[in-house]
This record gives structure tokens, C-alpha cells and sequence, in this order.
């Protein structure tokens, strides 16, 4: 947790960078894609199980690690269900041979 | 630095490379899927990695049960949620999602400041340090409970009409000058743990006290708005962890929600402020916009509506949520499939706002094995109604309501479809009653206007049964 400027200073880059990628990149997706995109958005915030991994490897004392625990259930449900269900949705999108595009 | 660390860098990178794929990919239907494996392959890069190196050098350390333990319970649970869930309920199941993310970020938030405030005992901790942990749990915790209320509206478990009391904004205003005022305690005064925990309490609440208001149909927004605000809490948290992966991916969602939350509020030409905090569809719309007795509405028989399609040049099928709910989807394709084979040109118009979520009909549709060129989006074909012999109106209402042209309306100013130009107009709907939006629809009682009351289904079903014959 101590962060030096430096470091500081590089999370805010990648902050505002990130940002601009998110606003460009889902600016071209279409509407009739819009709810897999939530989806799959949703998918990616997911990653904060590794978070969850993070302070649960370092959980002393049994509130820390039922609170630990339920970070990682928590988490796993987003980025698995996440993923699973957006696959479904996609998987419909899927042309069926003869289809005109 | 040493390698391990430097190799740490590198698969935060390629994940964070693999999720912005995921989310470019969706740009069209035929990369979507591929994007969103890769985003998963990226997912399971991070996670693996930093379970044989979580304490910065190779090696599970003790507490590697906890992950195994939780990691075995979340799969089973997301698994099951995502596999058995119908299209019909996905706004719900990714409302769900979202609340499970934001309620983690939350807990990390927690454990973290218990642990320093553990370990520095009567010392106050970081500023930047504490600012972006008391985020993490405020927005995490308050997309956690804002989704439960989403979830329950969605799914009919709370009353999907804005639940409002007196006084209830001045409750939401104390609620957030109280935790204003702890925060700046916790910063600047003292790293409490209690009152940390009152924090998180405040925060959750609030969550409950922002979504209650806000009435069923705008409910994909809050979805979007709360999917876009468990991204930032993940920021947050990466913040505090000096995780590179969670920064990149938590601000990437917080940025593509917000973008994408404010393309919905346009496709309802409302603001997102309207949305939050007008309480929309309280059915006190000032205008009842024209009489609507239920003797001015004409039905039309089964077969009279099979005949005006099976005989005419062009329909335009406007599917709406009473498609989804009826999971009508599949004698709907049929009945296009009849149609077709009659030379009837059959196209699909779709709403920005149709259903529950954007792109909620596409979903249903494609699933029904609906080729996605004939699914055209409202500006694309919203001059195409005027030599269309029949709308063919599927559970649809306020997505054509022409009071939306009119003042004074609820909705008034929301683009809509013209499906009052077509020749024909036929309504399948279920009841005589308002749609979701409680507002009163004319269209009903325009004179090319034929209804078909019952559930989509079997309506449906007893259409294409009577294309047959005709």
C-alpha cells in the first residue's frame, strides 16, 4: 500500500487510457449487440476475483477469511456466469449455413 | 525488480489486451463469440497466475483453500445461473452478475482496510490509499444492492412501479452527506474500523434507496448504469491492490457502461438525470392522450389477420417484451418462414428499447434461428411502413405509441416506430391494460388498428396454423 508517486502516477495513465479505449471501442458495437455487450463487459469486471485472490492468499483471523471467502465465490459467480451466459447469447448469433449476409 | 514481478506485468498486459478484444470483437456478430473466448482465455491467464504466485513469488501460500474452496462454489453457482437461465430472463441474470461483482469488490475494499488498519494501528494511512478503498466500497456495495432491487423489479419479486415515500430524496441527500462526512473522517482524521463498517452499511442502503424509485421499464439502464459502476469499483480496487489487471479491465467497463448506459437514455430521448430521478411510470402520465374505451377497439379474427399477411407484398413483424414473456420467439420465426414461402417480403422492426435490455429482441430472434439481415433497426426502415400492408405488432406498446410525438405525454419526444403508416395495423397483446410504461397508447384505437387479445404464443401459433390455410 505505499504507493511512490511514480506508481501513482502510472495508475492514473492507465486509468485515463483505458477509459478512452472503452469509450471508442464500444461506440462501434451495434445495437443488435448491445445486451451481449453488457454481458460480456459484465464478464470482464469479473476479474476482480483476483482481487478476491489477492486478500484471501494474505486472510489472518476468521472474519478476514469468511469475508475473504465470500469475495471469491462472489467473484467467481460474475466472471464465470458472466462468460458462460454471454457465450450463449453469442452462440445464437452464429449464421446458419445458406444464410445470406 | 525481479522476474517474477516483471512476468506478473506482462500477463496483467495480455489480459488487459485479450479484454479489450472481447469487447472490439462485438462489433460484429460473426468475431462477437471469438472475442468474448478470448476474453475468457485472458480471465483464466490472470487468475491462474496469480494463484501460484499470490504473495509476489511462486508458490500458493496457506490460505490457497479459501481459493479453492470459493472458486468451486462461485464456478458451480455461475455455471448453473448461466446455463439454465432462459433468453427471456437474461436482464435479470446479468443484473445478478453485476451484483455478485460489485459485492466483491466491496468485500475486497473491507478485508483491505481491516488488514491496514490492523497493521498500522493509530496511524493514518494513505490518503490516495483510503480515497480509493472507501470508493471501492461505496460503489461496489451500492451496485450490489441497486442490482438485487434491479433483479427483484425484473423479475416480479418487488413492485416494478417506482416505490417512493415522502421525504424519500431528502433521505437519499442525508444518506450521502453522511457518507461524505465519514469519509472525510476515515481520510483525514482516523482509519476507524467501526466506522468503516458504518460506511459500508450507509453504502448499501443507499443502493437500495437510489434503484426503488426508478419504475420497471427503465430498469436495463440502472443495469447498464450499475454494470458500468461495479466497473469503477473494480478500478478502485486495482488502485489499492496496485493491480494493473483490475485497473485496466474495471476501467474499461466503468467507461463502455457509461457510453453505453448514455446510447439507451438517447434511444428513449431522456436524460439520465429523467431516468434516476423522475420516477417514470407512475400511470400519472398528465395526458391520457385520446379516449381509449375499450368498445373503440377492434378485434380481428385469426383468419381474417392470416389472410391480409399471406396475401399481401410486405410485413413488418414489431416484436416487443409480450414476445419475450410469451416465448413466442419460435412459432414467430415460423410463421416468417410461411410467410416467406408465400413471397411475402417479411422483415423484422426493431426498437432500441424494444423488450427489457437494448438488443433484447436480436437475441430471441437469433436464437429462434432468425437470419439477422432481416432484423432492421428504426431508422433503417421507419420510412419502409408507409408501403407495408401489415404491421403485425407482437407484444409491443410504448415503443409505438404515437402519443410520443405529441406533448405533454410521459413519453413525448421518444423516437418511435411509425407502424400508424402501414396499410394495417394488428396488435397481439395479452390484456386491455397499459404497457409497462403505464401509459395510455392511442394506436389501440386508430382506425386501421385490428387487436388480437391473448398470450403471444398460442396467438401466434394459431396464425401460422391459419397462413397454412390460407
Amino acid at each position: 500500500m505505499e504507493l511512490s508517486a511514480f506508481e501513482l502516477l502510472s495508475a492514473l495513465f492507465i486509468l485515463v487510457l483505458a477509459a478512452f479505449v472503452g469509450f471508442e471501442v464500444v461506440s462501434k458495437v451495434p445495437t443488435m449487440l448491445h445486451t451481449p455487450l453488457m454481458s460480456g463487459a459484465n464478464a470482464v469486471h469479473g476479474v476482480i476475483v483476483v482481487g478476491a485472490m489477492l486478500v484471501a492468499a494474505n486472510a489472518g483471523g476468521a472474519v478476514a477469511i469468511i469475508l475473504a471467502l465470500l469475495a471469491v465465490i462472489l467473484g467467481t459467480i460474475n466472471v464465470v456466469g458472466g462468460f458462460v451466459v454471454t457465450d450463449r447469447m453469442l452462440e445464437m448469433f452464429k449464421k446458419r449455413p445458406g444464410d445470406r449476409g | 525488480m525481479d522476474a517474477l514481478q516483471v512476468l506478473t506485468y506482462l500477463v496483467w498486459l495480455v489480459a488487459g489486451v485479450t479484454f479489450i478484444l472481447a469487447l472490439k470483437f462485438l462489433a460484429s456478430p460473426s468475431t462477437a463469440r471469438r472475442g468474448n473466448q478470448l476474453g475468457a482465455a485472458g480471465m483464466a491467464l490472470v487468475v491462474a497466475w496469480t494463484f501460484i504466485t499470490p504473495n509476489g513469488e511462486f508458490g500458493i501460500g496457506d490460505n490457497w483453500w479459501i481459493i479453492v474452496v470459493g472458486a468451486i462454489i462461485g464456478s458451480v453457482a455461475g455455471w448453473l445461473g448461466a446455463k439454465r437461465v432462459a433468453m427471456t430472463a437474461m436482464p435479470q441474470m446479468v443484473a445478478i452478475f453485476n451484483g455478485a461483482g460489485g459485492g466483491a469488490a466491496a468485500l475486497v475494499a473491507v478485508v483491505e482496510f481491516l488488514r491496514d488498519s490492523e497493521l498500522h494501528p493509530g496511524e493514518l494511512l494513505p490518503i490516495a490509499f483510503v480515497i480509493a478503498t472507501l470508493l471501492g466500497a461505496i460503489i461496489g456495495a451500492v451496485s450490489l444492492t441497486g442490482s438485487v432491487v434491479a433483479f427483484g423489479k425484473l423479475q416480479g419479486l418487488i413492485a416494478a412501479r417506482p416505490v417512493k415515500y415522502p421525504g424519500s430524496q431528502i433521505v437519499t441527500a442525508a444518506l450521502f452527506l453522511a457518507l461524505v462526512a465519514i469519509g472525510v473522517f476515515l481520510v483525514a482524521v482516523e482509519p476507524s474500523v467501526p466506522l468503516f463498517l458504518l460506511f459500508v452499511v450507509l453504502s448499501l442502503v443507499l443502493g437500495v434507496q437510489l434503484v426503488m424509485p426508478i419504475g420497471g421499464a427503465d430498469m436495463p439502464v440502472v443495469v447498464s448504469l450499475l454494470n458500468s459502476y461495479t466497473g469503477i469499483a473494480v478500478a478502485a480496487t486495482g488502485f489499492v491492490l496496485s493491480n494493473y489487471a483490475l485497473l485496466i479491465a474495471g476501467t474499461l467497463v466503468g467507461a463502455s457502461g457509461a457510453i453505453l448506459t448514455q446510447l439507451m437514455t438517447k434511444a428513449m430521448n431522456r436524460s439520465l438525470f429523467n431516468v434516476l430521478f423522475a420516477g417514470f411510470g407512475t400511470g400519472g402520465g398528465t395526458v391520457a392522450a385520446g379516449p381509449e374505451g375499450e368498445e373503440q377497439l377492434r378485434e380481428v379474427t385469426v383468419e381474417d389477420a392470416a389472410v391480409l399477411m399471406a396475401y399481401g407484398k410486405r410485413v413488418i413483424i414489431v416484436p416487443g417484451y409480450g414476445m419475450a414473456v410469451a416465448q413466442a420467439q419460435g412459432p414467430v420465426r415460423e410463421l416468417m418462414d410461411l410467410l416467406v414461402a408465400k413471397g411475402v417480403d417479411v422483415q423484422f422492426a426493431i426498437h432500441p428499447v424494444a423488450g427489457r435490455m437494448p438488443g433484447h429482441m436480436n437475441v430471441l430472434l437469433a436464437e429462434a434461428n432468425v437470419p439477422y439481415d432481416r432484423l432492421k433497426e428504426m431508422d433503417e426502415i421507419n420510412d419502409d411502413f408507409a408501403d407495408t400492408d401489415v404491421a403485425l405488432i407482437i407484444g409491443a406498446n410504448d415503443v409505438v405509441n404515437p402519443a410520443a410525438r405529441e406533448e405533454g405525454s410521459p413519453i413525448s419526444g421518444m423516437p418511435i416506430l411509425n407502424v400508424d403508416h402501414a396499410q394495417n395495423i394488428i396488435v397481439l397483446k395479452r390484456g386491455r391494460g397499459a404497457g409497462f410504461a403505464g401509459i395510455p397508447n392511442p394506436l389501440f384505437s386508430n382506425e386501421k388498428t385490428a387487436m388480437l387479445f391473448g398470450d403471444a404464443k398460442p396467438s401466434v401459433a394459431a396464425l401460422v396454423a391459419a397462413v397454412k390455410q390460407a
